[in-house]
């Protein structure tokens, strides 16, 4: 394994633990957010899609490339909205 | 020029970790929301602009590029705007699966773009084969998910289905393994690969029970982080890593205290609806036998007027009725008459934890009327009246007594302690669990059927006319 990649494998490691360390002890009331807020920032898998489609010169790549990035722009923006709705709801009474 | 991208990366990748900190708290929720999507809007546009090719150049088809984006933008943005409060958990879970998707479908040009005269790196194979199955299977199983919960897709498992699911999987993962190794490669064996991914996603999901979708979906989401994160690998991109990871490892915490809420263990979410299929091919679970009473909403009316405490249980039937309002309205009279009103929130009423919060919230019940199940449920032995809307599962005693019972061992509602509880529901019909549950059959319990809607008006004329 070339260093590149080691230092790949310790940043894993230690975002694993951060995650988990982010998550515990969050009301149960917000789970929901949450995930939802979580699912849009996995969404970030868009910059790969931008990436093939900004290298692809056939049309097999093109094809499934330009459908790639209507899919991440959905998992994204519909992520954010969607978890902007649920938490508006929580922000009135405040 | 060419530290401004890696820069923009880390900015973004901060942004996902305050993020994800501050949904951690009511408090600074919604902000924790944009700040990540701010993240991710600088994350975006640097890589249009600012990503350079393994050649030194500037990415090119940015037409395409800026249609995709538009397309993916009006249509997620309708979409996530018009969906109704009460059916947000499979709007997320259908967002899930385009993630997924997405992930799969990079894999998939990436293979096609291979140097076949390149010596065989299995990290690099590693990635694209792990990005392609672990999409795939969130892809097909969140849209499953996504079916269920809108109750187009019924629960589904036959005799050995285990053995198929095993095969499949088994099938997954050798096929992957050689393809690490090197001893298979192709764009055919990948869909071939793909497909069987696909297949698997659906099998996994099928046979689990409606009511545990939230934990599935929750797993799927850290799935799609996974996904996400191979992308990362693929190109040396760090903010893919670190939101991939991330969300990895925070969706797999998220889905275990999820399984602790309802005091159960992953395994049993996951495997039980394979397990019980025998179980309930042969009529395990006691049926709850006995006479109903019936309540009028004039009776009804009476005995929450002249309460001390009246308790609302608020369930899913609330939802799809879209009683809420009517029930703040309830509230409202019945606290002119001096009784003192409150909500009991089982942490899994609704279709996901803090489901039912968001609803009553969007009918402006007060926060500090929301009692979570710890707190509320000592008070029932002191509450005259308790009023269930439309929820079943989570005050059904058999969770206490029935060790055949599927949702046996899940934490419930105690409101068969209080002196009276008023069960309002549609119909005799089982809950969404599929169980049938006594608390009806109890001397102490009423039902007022109908619908929700229609009979929280009539308790609210009621109580006016008092």
């Amino acid at each position: 394994m070339d260093p590149a990649t080691l230092n790949m494998v310790y940043l894993v490691i230690l975002m694993i633990f951060l995650g988990i360390e982010l998550i515990t002890h969050v009301p149960s009331v917000l789970h929901t957010p949450l995930m939802s807020g979580a699912n849009a920032i996995h969404g970030v898998v868009i910059i790969g899609s931008i990436i093939v489609m900004g290298e692809a010169t056939d049309m097999f790549s093109m094809t499934l490339g330009f459908l790639a990035v209507i899919l991440g722009t959905l998992n994204v923006v519909g992520g954010f909205v969607v978890t902007n709705r649920m938490l508006e709801m929580f922000k009135k009474r405040q | 020029m060419d530290s401004i991208l890696p820069i923009l990366y880390l900015i973004a990748s901060i942004t996902f970790i305050i993020g994800i900190k501050m949904l951690g708290s009511p408090a600074t929720a919604r902000k924790g929301n944009l700040v990540a999507a701010f993240g991710m809007g600088l994350a975006i546009f640097g890589t249009i602009f600012l990503y350079k090719t393994s050649s030194g150049e500037h990415l090119g088809n940015l037409p395409l590029i800026f249609g995709g984006l538009i397309v993916g933008t009006v249509v997620g943005w309708i979409m996530a705007k018009r969906v109704k409060m009460t059916a947000m958990p499979q709007m997320v879970s259908f967002f899930n699966g385009m993630g997924g998707a997405c992930a799969a479908l990079i894999s998939l040009i990436e293979e096609a773009h291979r140097d076949p005269s390149a010596t065989h790196d299995p990290v690099h194979s590693l990635t694209i084969i792990a990005g392609l199955v672990i999409g795939s299977v969130s892809f097909s199983g969140s849209i499953i998910a996504f079916g269920k919960l809108a109750e187009k897709i019924k629960d589904l498992s036959f005799s050995g289905q285990q053995f198929l699911n095993i095969l499949v999987l088994g099938g997954v993962a050798v096929l992957s393994v050689m393809f690490v190794l090197g001893s298979l490669s192709g764009l055919t064996f990948l869909l071939v690969l793909c497909a069987l991914a696909l297949a698997y996603g659906v099998l996994f999901v099928m046979p689990i029970g409606g009511a545990d979708m939230p934990v599935v979906i929750s797993l799927l989401n850290s799935f799609t982080g996974v996904a996400a994160a191979c992308g990362g690998f693929l190109y040396d991109n760090m903010v893919m890593l670190i939101g991939g990871i991330l969300v990895g490892s925070a969706g797999t915490i998220l889905t275990i205290i999820m399984c602790k809420s309802m005091n159960r263990s992953l395994a049993n979410v996951l495997f039980g609806g394979l397990m019980s299929a025998k179980a309930a091919a042969t009529g395990g679970g006691k049926t709850a036998t006995g006479s109903i009473r019936e309540v009028s909403a004039t009776d009804g009316a009476v005995l929450m007027a002249y309460a001390k405490q009246v308790v609302i249980v608020p369930g899913y039937g609330l939802a799809v009725a879209q009683a809420q309002h009517i029930c703040h309205q309830l509230e409202h009279e019945l606290e002119a008459k001096g009784v003192i009103v409150k909500y009991a929130v089982h942490p899994v009423a609704g279709r996901m934890p803090g489901h039912m919060n968001v609803l009553l919230a969007e009918a402006d019940v007060s926060y500090d009327k929301l009692v979570e199940m710890e707190e509320i449920n000592p008070e029932f032995a002191t509450t005259d009246v308790v009023l269930v809307v439309g929820a079943n599962d989570v005050v059904n005693p058999a969770a206490k007594t029935d060790p055949d019972s599927p949702i046996y061992g899940m934490p419930i509602l105690d409101v068969e302690a209080s002196r009276q509880v008023i069960v309002m529901k549609r119909s005799m019909k089982a809950g969404y669990a599929g169980i049938e549950n006594e608390l009806f059959y109890r001397p102490n319990t009423s039902m007022l059927f109908g619908d929700a809607k229609a009979s929280l008006t009539a308790l609210v004329n009621e109580v006016k006319a008092l």
